[in-house]
């Protein structure tokens, strides 16, 4: 029967909380973390972040009548305590797959993380988790290339790949920056990184920073005879110059660019993703100001969310923590949204912070990329956590090294391959990581030296954003 | 504190040039190539031998010796494999392989013999 039109202000819950709702698999399923405004019944506030994440607005209007609102409109259909925390719950919520536009992750989180963020009726909003229904996933890119393909082509099997970012990240010219690169790569790293700030600032514009380096990888692998790269940072201010910036990588012949996804934006990282895949050039991702928008357990959305967002937008390599190093990381969070990036599917498991399971389908896996205030006695720890399927990034822990970046870079590589010989010989490394180390030191003045630097630097600070635990 | 080296690595000198996994390892001994294929062996991995001059190590591509030695998991026959390599090509660098079908990649790979550089 149709319905009629009645103006004026209605309780969310009559429209869109349904608790009796099952899912559909093509639905995006989110979990948001509520702290209602007091007052707010749960339902109502559940139902509230529902509609204003989808079809809703404030009050009725009449062309709401020249639609099916029922099939558009997102659904409550769960909510659950907070382990531990009296004030906040959960809240489920299913929506169809119609309300999003194939392949865009700007379009979903501008749904499911707009307006909603800043409404009356909730204190703070937290997103926790989504579920990508594989119908979505099959309409993005993705990574470009994936582990698979960056193994082949860089010929690194077996072990964790190695990098290390430049430092200082700000200030260097271009030539004396290209200097730091030949020598971390002559020591034997696989990679170095462009520092997130540096972009092409008077001290070093892109294209000279770029020929420089390109002559530090191609005389390193001449003279290593191992297959290197930079990630030359392709940010900047406009997608045409980003593109301008990645062309030129392509033409002298770089392996890898890298862009930072959250301040470069989701529009332009797809986009370049895409242009990596036609172009045959390895996309490193950094996440800076991810920290603002993930850190806060009350507000804001889950890094677990974004690694998900950049697997979908694409990238090959994506910072996720060290878990051991200077920087947030709890070892079962972080471990949960490692596998969300490398695995193909991913269940439920909320011990690790996982409220869905995850179906990538054929979608390629990303590199996990631990760097922040790690060392070479860290490199037992870092193997037991992220195995194979990970890069490695010491900056001050090569660069810093007595004897200079080839010295630490040599003692990177060594501590490295000391400790998968081990764990392969079936050992345990974390526990047995003095004894491996020390070994592999008697063969190597370089990683002896490193391990007389920093043998006393520990970094045991509490972690600020914990997984959800009882506390009753 | 340890006296500060020179580090060693040149283009002129080939012993500079190094072969991915375990290069940076002194080369191995037979208890560390047993096991290497032990543990190929204990992930289901496909083992496999292959071979190359040193000056052509860059190339991804070596000679393979025979085919890959799928579903065995013999660890005396592996490494009598891996011998007969080395016997037959004793300059070359001899490369241990465990193929891991299901990722489509190489799970383990690693120079067992080390060539003599030129």
């Amino acid at each position: 029967m149709a319905k009629t039109y009645n103006a004026g202000v209605k309780e969310y819950r009559e429209t869109y909380w349904m608790p009796d709702y099952t899912p559909k698999d093509t639905d995006l399923l989110a979990c948001f973390k509520i702290t209602p405004q007091p007052g707010v019944a749960r339902e109502e506030a559940a139902a509230a972040v529902a509609a204003e994440s989808s079809t809703g607005t404030w009050t009725t209007v009449w062309t709401d009548l020249l639609t099916d609102l029922d099939h558009y409109k997102g659904r409550a259909y769960a909510i659950e305590d907070v382990p531990g925390d009296d004030e906040r719950f959960y809240a489920f919520i299913a929506y169809p797959i119609d309300l999003f536009e194939e392949g865009s992750v700007v379009n979903v989180f501008t749904s499911l993380v707009g307006n909603v963020f800043g409404f009356k009726a909730v204190r703070t909003l937290r997103l926790e988790d989504v579920r990508f229904p594989i119908a979505y996933v099959m309409t993005c890119n993705g990574p470009p290339h994936g582990i698979q393909v960056e193994r082949d082509v860089m010929n690194k099997y077996g072990r964790p790949l190695l990098g290390c970012t430049i430092k200082p990240k700000l200030g260097l010219s271009a030539k004396n920056y290209g200097r730091a690169v030949y020598e971390c790569l002559r020591g034997g790293l696989d990679f170095t990184k462009d520092d997130e700030n540096v972009n092409s600032q008077p001290f070093m514009r892109w294209r000279q920073r770029f020929d420089f380096v390109m002559e530090a990888i191609d005389k390193a692998e001449r003279e290593t005879g191992e297959r290197k790269g930079h990630y030359l940072n392709v940010t900047a201010p406009t997608p045409d110059e980003m593109f301008k910036r990645a062309e030129y990588a392509k033409e002298i012949g770089a392996p890898i660019i890298m862009h930072d996804y959250i301040t470069g934006g989701w529009c332009a990282n797809t986009g370049l993703a895409q242009w990596c895949r036609d172009n045959g050039v390895l996309l490193h991702i950094h996440r800076a100001m991810h920290a603002v928008i993930d850190r806060h357990p009350h507000h804001g959305i889950h890094f677990r969310v974004l690694a998900k967002l950049l697997r979908l937008s694409g990238g090959d390599h994506l910072h996720t923590g060290t878990v051991v190093g200077k920087l947030e990381g709890d070892r079962a969070a972080t471990l949960g949204w490692i596998d969300l990036l490398r695995e193909s599917y991913i269940e439920e498991d909320r011990s690790r912070g996982i409220f869905f399971d995850q179906d990538w389908g054929a979608m390629p896996g990303v590199f996990a990329v631990a760097s922040g205030g790690i060392h070479v006695w860290h490199m037992p720890a870092l193997l037991a956590i992220f195995g194979d399927d990970a890069v490695f990034q010491f900056g001050g822990g090569t660069l810093g090294h007595p004897w200079g970046n080839a010295a630490g870079a040599a003692a990177n590589r060594v501590a490295l391959e000391a400790c998968v010989e081990a764990r392969n010989q079936g050992r345990a490394i974390e526990k047995e990581g003095k004894e491996v180390l020390t070994a592999a030191a008697a063969n190597s003045p370089e990683l002896k030296a490193a391990m007389e630097t920093w043998k006393e630097i520990k970094f045991e600070f509490d972690t600020v954003d914990k997984l959800d635990v009882a506390h009753k | 504190m340890s006296e500060m080296q020179d580090y060693q690595s040149s283009l002129e000198d080939a012993s500079s040039r190094k072969f991915e996994t375990f290069s940076y390892l002194p080369a191995m001994s037979p208890e560390r190539i047993r096991q290497q294929v032990e543990f190929i062996v204990s992930k289901g991995w496909n083992p496999a031998i292959e071979h190359t001059e040193p000056e052509n190590a860059f190339d991804h591509y070596w000679y393979m010796w025979k085919l890959p030695m799928f579903g065995e998991t013999d660890v005396d026959t592996i490494l009598a494999e891996a011998e007969a390599c080395h016997q037959a090509h004793p300059d070359n660098h001899v490369r241990l392989i465990g193929y891991d079908n299901y990722a489509q990649s190489q799970g383990a790979a690693m120079v067992i013999y080390r060539g003599t550089p030129v």
